[in-house]
């Protein structure tokens, strides 16, 4: 046996108690995170600050969910905002026509979001950089006029109006503002968890070797279509499901969820928060909607004082929030001299 | 055993491969020359599945493979280290390797399980430790140096376990040191792992050296095969490497 093989023998079993450890480790995280979330309506009155967490909740789920195409996959989509458009709508429309419980229309709205998301995925993935990137937009685009012209379905420029009707199901009634509440930041928490699985998983690594260099990829073995196209529907349905929180939010869906500036915004929260750790888009989120709440307050401008804020992160920063901060601590942990 | 046979592709009016067909026995060792332009990588890119012949087979024990995409190649057993070193940048390099090794198991798709797999790993271990790269598991690719970025592209090759080993010249780029280095590497890796390789190379005592067969390639044609001996003294590859006048002024 050599010095190698011996090493490796001995640190299997410890490694794959180090990988039970992890997974335990991020399940423990999320409870303990959902925990801190559940006790919060019982802390503060504030029914602000739960409207925040549920906003958070739904642009975190669709942040981190391009995160998966943009961080670990190098597919930079400019219309990711269509499928949070998609799912405000589906679950929108499947509950004021249908009146299924909620259960049924959010697993609806994920079916109908996988089909959607591999029609247009078989044909962007296939694409280049800013090919993939503007064809991507162009369906966003096709996707938001489509809800304005089609007027007797959508409502038009209106939005769906008169309400999503959301009866009661196991005891969850989300028409009450506190059971709303948790019931976003569990699938928020949820979300996160898969996803995290999803990137930790030997399936994420597949993503991150296209993201360096698909063509060797495709030398090992892998199928670098297939591959692209699964990350392409996987993300479409978290940011579906963060849609669906919008459209339980607001109790209606309105065009500009799948307008392109939602995806904008997506893109912009990855630049803020960061793309090379997991919850780097979290961190963006909830930078972007305190920026946005308060920035909007003091001036009309905001769109001005948030370019600024990009200026910094891009050419100040050369990074997001979260990379600039793992960086800092990687460096201090390792010395000067690493 | 690789055979090719009567393979071409052209590109536009010119002809890259020209009805080049060719047999490479199981556990042979050879080396593919020719003056810049000969079609060599060419060769390559259509055994491999970059580029898809125009007319030709190219059977892997009896199975065509040509027009096959890269992916199915590879999993039919012909593996390919790159002039330009190929790697992934942001991974260690025994993420490089089990990644690697999973996607040859058909678990690249894995999603409800935790990387790195148990099963992957004394595969990766053994191809980094063929490659001497043991000692730089931990460090990220992109900043090994430039012979370890060649080495991890072949490590990348053959932990795939493949019956075909395709080296594009592996030496490329390097001192003269670090060719022999690599070059014993890839002689010894020839040895124990008893796989067919072929390798494009332009250093002519290193091919004379090591290569027990030697295949000449000119306008993407076949000019010559046979043991450097014969390659040596073979008039032909002297004019087509060094040119007819320098050739007549060589024999004065």
């Amino acid at each position: 046996m050599t010095e190698l093989q011996a090493e490796q023998a001995a640190a299997v079993p410890q490694a794959e108690a180090g990988l039970q450890r992890s997974r335990y480790f991020d399940v423990l995280i999320a409870l303990a995170a959902f925990a801190v979330l559940a006790i919060l309506p019982m802390l503060t009155g504030s029914k602000a600050l739960l409207d925040f967490v549920i906003r958070c909740s739904a642009f975190g789920l669709f942040a981190t969910s391009l995160n998966l195409l943009v961080g670990y996959t190098g597919l930079v989509s400019f219309g990711h905002g269509m499928f949070f458009g998609l799912g405000a709508y589906g679950f929108g429309l499947i509950m004021q026509r249908t009146g299924v419980p909620v259960p049924v229309a959010f697993v609806a709205t994920l079916v109908i979001t996988t089909i959607i998301a591999a029609v247009i995925g078989a044909i962007c993935v296939r694409l280049k950089e800013i090919y993939f990137a503007f064809v991507t937009l162009a369906f966003q685009m096709l996707i938001h006029s489509t809800i304005l012209s089609w007027v007797s379905l959508t409502g038009g420029d209106q939005g769906l109006r008169g309400g999503i009707p959301r009866p009661a199901f196991f005891g969850i009634d989300l028409s009450n503002h506190v059971h709303l509440y948790i019931a976003s930041c569990a699938l928020l928490v949820i979300g996160l968890l898969l996803m995290r699985q999803i990137a930790q998983s030997p399936f994420g690594y597949t993503l991150r070797m296209i993201r360096d260099n698909a063509n060797r990829a495709s030398f090992v073995g892998i199928d670098v279509w297939r591959a692209k196209l699964t990350i392409f529907v996987l993300a479409a349905l978290f940011a579906s499901t963060g849609g669906i929180i919008m459209a339980l939010f607001v109790s209606g869906a309105y065009p500009e969820f799948a307008y392109w500036t939602i995806s904008g915004e997506g893109i912009f929260i990855n630049m803020l928060g960061g793309v090379t750790t997991f919850l780097g888009p979290m961190v963006g989120t909830v930078l972007l909607l305190i920026l946005n709440d308060t920035v909007t307050r003091l001036t009309e401008y905001y769109g001005i004082v948030l370019g600024i804020v990009i200026l910094f992160f891009a050419i100040g920063l050369r990074k997001g929030l979260m990379d600039f901060v793992v960086e800092w601590y990687t460096q201090r942990r390792n010395g000067p001299g690493e | 055993m690789l055979e090719i046979r009567a393979l071409s592709k052209s590109f536009g009016g010119v002809k890259a491969t020209d009805n080049v067909t060719l047999n490479f026995a199981d556990g042979s060792l050879t080396a593919v020359i020719g003056p810049n332009g000969a079609g060599k990588s060419t060769f390559f890119n259509l055994i491999t599945g970059a580029l898809k012949p125009d007319s030709g087979q190219i059977l892997l024990n009896g199975v065509d493979l040509a027009g096959r995409t890269p992916p199915e190649i590879v999993r039919h057993g012909i593996g390919r280290a790159f002039q330009v070193a190929s790697i992934f940048p942001s991974l260690t390099v025994q993420e490089t390797m089990l990644a690697a090794v999973c996607a040859d198991q058909r678990r690249a798709s894995v999603l409800h399980r935790r990387f790195p797999l148990a099963e992957t790993r004394d595969r990766a271990g053994h191809a980094m430790e063929l490659l001497g790269l043991v000692s730089k598991r931990n460090r990220v690719a992109a900043t090994l140096s430039h012979g370890d970025q060649k080495l991890l592209d072949i490590a990348l090759a053959l932990v795939l376990d493949p019956k075909v080993l395709l080296l594009d010249e592996p030496t490329a780029g390097m001192g003269t040191e670090e060719r022999w280095r690599m070059i014993d590497k890839v002689r010894e890796l020839w040895e124990k792992q008893k796989i067919t390789v072929v390798f494009i190379e332009h250093d002519m005592d290193i091919v004379f050296k090591i290569a027990p067969e030697i295949v000449v390639l000119c306008y993407g044609r076949i000019l010559v095969t046979g043991t450097p001996e014969a390659i040596r003294r073979n008039e032909a590859v002297i004019e087509a490497y060094l040119g007819t006048e320098h050739h007549a002024g060589a024999a004065v």
